[in-house]
């Protein structure tokens, strides 16, 4: 299958009155791929991330978005994006519902809240507050509002960040599930296992550039391949296995 | 089921669905209700209670004083004089020294032996009034001193045969509506509950929105800011209003406050009370800009609210100030609201009629949405 492209960066920069945040980034994501933007704290990863979802104005580049490009067609771009930022919060004292109808409404389609919280498995929560909910439910309704306008992409910056390793693996699990339904992932992660297992392929990110892209196995048989060895023998298993394997796959909810 | 195209996107739609959510939030948050609803009914209900007829003077009626006489009748139908009559003689003086009785009373009825000097002249009057007053209390002794002289003097010039006296003095009191406390209180805390719903509650709706990054979110939806701020003061106004139809019904139905035109008096008041708020926001979109946090809005609103609370004749009339503070009152915005709102709703002015007033209102709006545009925040 030949990869279309459905998010193109072409030097992109970003300029703050004393540092450069962004330093001419070029990439491509795929359509219907999980693509990941991997680095350290500071690299740039959500400043590129919010130029693309329209919500900071770069310095120069182009970037297009489903063949709309940021500077002339924003309006349409946020109709075709789901955006979960890191850390934000919703419209207090409203239930899910009632913030699933707001965001239906800012978006300008009709959706049932009920259907809405059913994909990420929080119906029975419907009438509870977003600031009662524990971490997993909180990014997984995060995750239901980016998918009100039925999205050809959405973005995820560290939704994964603090939750526990059940949580995670379930988080994992309706995101490819999202993936599996034809809309692309924009994923920002700190964790290394989890952008192995989840994403396609992988930029790396560092102090305002693209240092790779590529996919994580052809990463990691190049490193092989270059003659890398890892200090400690590898097992069959790590810590996080152990973890799951006596506490359970089941997912705790708070 | 999903609609992607822009052409469909409905900017009405997009606002009123963050009118309806903040409208929601607004009723489920105890401060705004307390703020503006409890606080002014409170109000209402102290001062239409403590304020209802007026002064008041307590006078005790001595142990062993006469009540069958004309005097004694007098006083007990007087709406301003209050008799205590079930205070021992030690309470009441003790009372007395404090001030909490202002006066006591004791009326003697004479023995009507003949005057040996004057034949057929009784010794004595009929009526000795003994009256001991308080010099803890002496401006409603005062009022009582003169009540009683002028119960005297007619009983005096009514019960002699004395020629009729040099001067005679007729009194009348023009009868009109009757001018109830109420009407006063009610207008200035129903102003007052504007002023801090526009201020208090603007400023932090918009500051923990910008804080939490709800506004943000927001942003990366197709929504227009105007829809947002839009949204945000049509929820206010709503609510305000909901609480001033609120108000002013238990005003008129419990405590008798004067609609003079009935609903059209309501529906004048309720276009003032839209109109203040839309000036007060302002004060409220400016400090939301200011504030760094949450902890330095109620400072700010304060520096705002608490001046024209005190100085807007919210509880006191401004003509009783002081003359040096009386250009200062009449500056303040809120003043010409409680003004604009008593004309209405007393005198039954038409809007028509409190163009002046909307007009100093009008010109703190200009000025204050000009410093809200330069000192809003949209992102934290």
């Amino acid at each position: 299958m030949a990869a279309q492209p459905i998010i193109t960066v072409r030097n992109l920069v970003k300029q703050y009155d004393d540092f450069t945040a962004v330093k001419d980034i070029s990439f491509e994501v795929y359509e219907g791929e999980i693509f990941g933007l991997l680095g350290p704290n500071g690299a740039g990863k959500t400043t590129t991330l919010e130029i693309i979802e329209t919500l900071r104005d770069k310095t120069s580049g182009e970037v297009w978005v489903d063949g709309f490009s940021i500077d002339k067609d924003a309006d349409d771009i946020k109709q075709r994006i789901g955006v979960q930022l890191q850390a934000a919060g919703y419209y207090p004292n409203l239930n899910l519902s009632e913030l699933i109808t707001l965001f239906s409404g800012l978006y300008g389609v009709k959706v049932n809240a009920m259907d809405m919280l059913a994909k990420v498995a929080l119906t029975d929560k419907a009438k509870a507050k977003y600031k009662d909910l524990s971490g997993g439910q909180k990014q997984r309704f995060s995750i239901a509002t980016t998918l009100i306008n039925n999205p050809r992409v959405i973005f995820l910056d560290e939704p994964t960040t603090g939750l526990d390793p059940q949580a995670r693996r379930n988080l994992w699990d309706l995101i490819r599930e999202i993936r599996k339904q034809g809309t692309t992932v924009v994923i920002t992660t700190h964790y290394m296992d989890e952008a192995e297992v989840l994403c396609d392929r992988v930029a790396f990110v560092d102090a305002g550039h693209v240092i790779g892209i590529d996919t994580p196995d052809n990463f990691i048989d190049k490193l092989v391949a270059s003659g890398f060895e890892r200090k400690k023998e590898v097992k069959q298993a790590n810590l996080e296995d152990v973890f799951i394997n006596l506490t359970g796959k089941e997912w705790r909810e708070a | 089921m999903n609609n992607n195209n822009p052409n469909n996107y409905s900017n009405f739609n997009a606002t009123m669905a963050i009118a309806k959510a903040s409208l929601r939030s607004i009723l489920r948050s105890p401060s705004a209700v307390v703020f503006s609803l409890l606080f002014p009914l409170i109000f209402i209900v102290v001062f239409a209670n403590i304020g209802g007829g007026g002064v008041v003077v307590d006078v005790g009626v001595a142990k062993g004083s006469d009540t069958l006489n004309p005097i004694y009748k007098v006083l007990k139908q007087s709406k301003v004089i209050k008799l205590i009559t079930k205070q021992s003689e030690a309470d009441m003086l003790k009372n007395l020294k404090k001030g909490s009785i202002d006066a006591e009373i004791r009326i003697i009825k004479n023995s009507l032996n003949v005057n040996p000097l004057v034949p057929g002249m009784p010794q004595h009057p009929p009526f000795t009034v003994d009256v001991k007053y308080s010099a803890a209390s002496m401006d409603k002794g005062n009022i009582l001193k003169s009540i009683l002289n002028s119960i005297l003097f007619q009983m005096n010039t009514a019960g002699s045969k004395m020629p009729p006296p040099v001067a005679e003095l007729k009194q009348e009191t023009i009868s009109g509506r009757e001018y109830k406390y109420i009407d006063f209180i009610l207008p200035g805390q129903l102003g007052f509950s504007l002023l801090s719903t526009g201020v208090f509650g603007t400023a932090f709706v918009f500051l923990s929105l910008r804080q939490t990054l709800v506004i943000k979110r927001f942003f990366a939806t197709p929504v227009k800011k105007y829809s947002i701020v839009g949204g945000e003061m049509i929820a206010r106004i709503s609510f305000a209003l909901l609480g001033a139809i609120f108000i002013i019904m238990i005003g008129h139905f419990v405590f008798g406050f004067t609609l003079i035109h009935g609903w059209i008096t309501v529906l004048n008041m309720l276009v003032l009370a839209i109109f203040g708020l839309i000036v007060f926001m302002g004060f409220g979109f400016t400090i939301s800009g200011l504030a760094k946090n949450e902890s330095s809005i109620p400072p700010l609103s304060n520096i705002i609210t608490l001046p024209q609370f005190l100085l807007s004749g919210t509880f006191f009339s401004t003509s009783a100030f002081p003359k040096w503070l009386q250009p200062i009152s009449n500056v303040l915005p809120l003043t010409h609201l409680n003004d604009a709102m008593r004309k209405v709703a007393f005198e039954g002015a038409g809007l028509n009629e409190v163009t002046h007033q909307l007009l100093i209102l009008a010109l703190w709006g200009v000025g204050i949405y000009a410093v809200a545009i330069k000192t809003f925040k949209w992102e934290a």
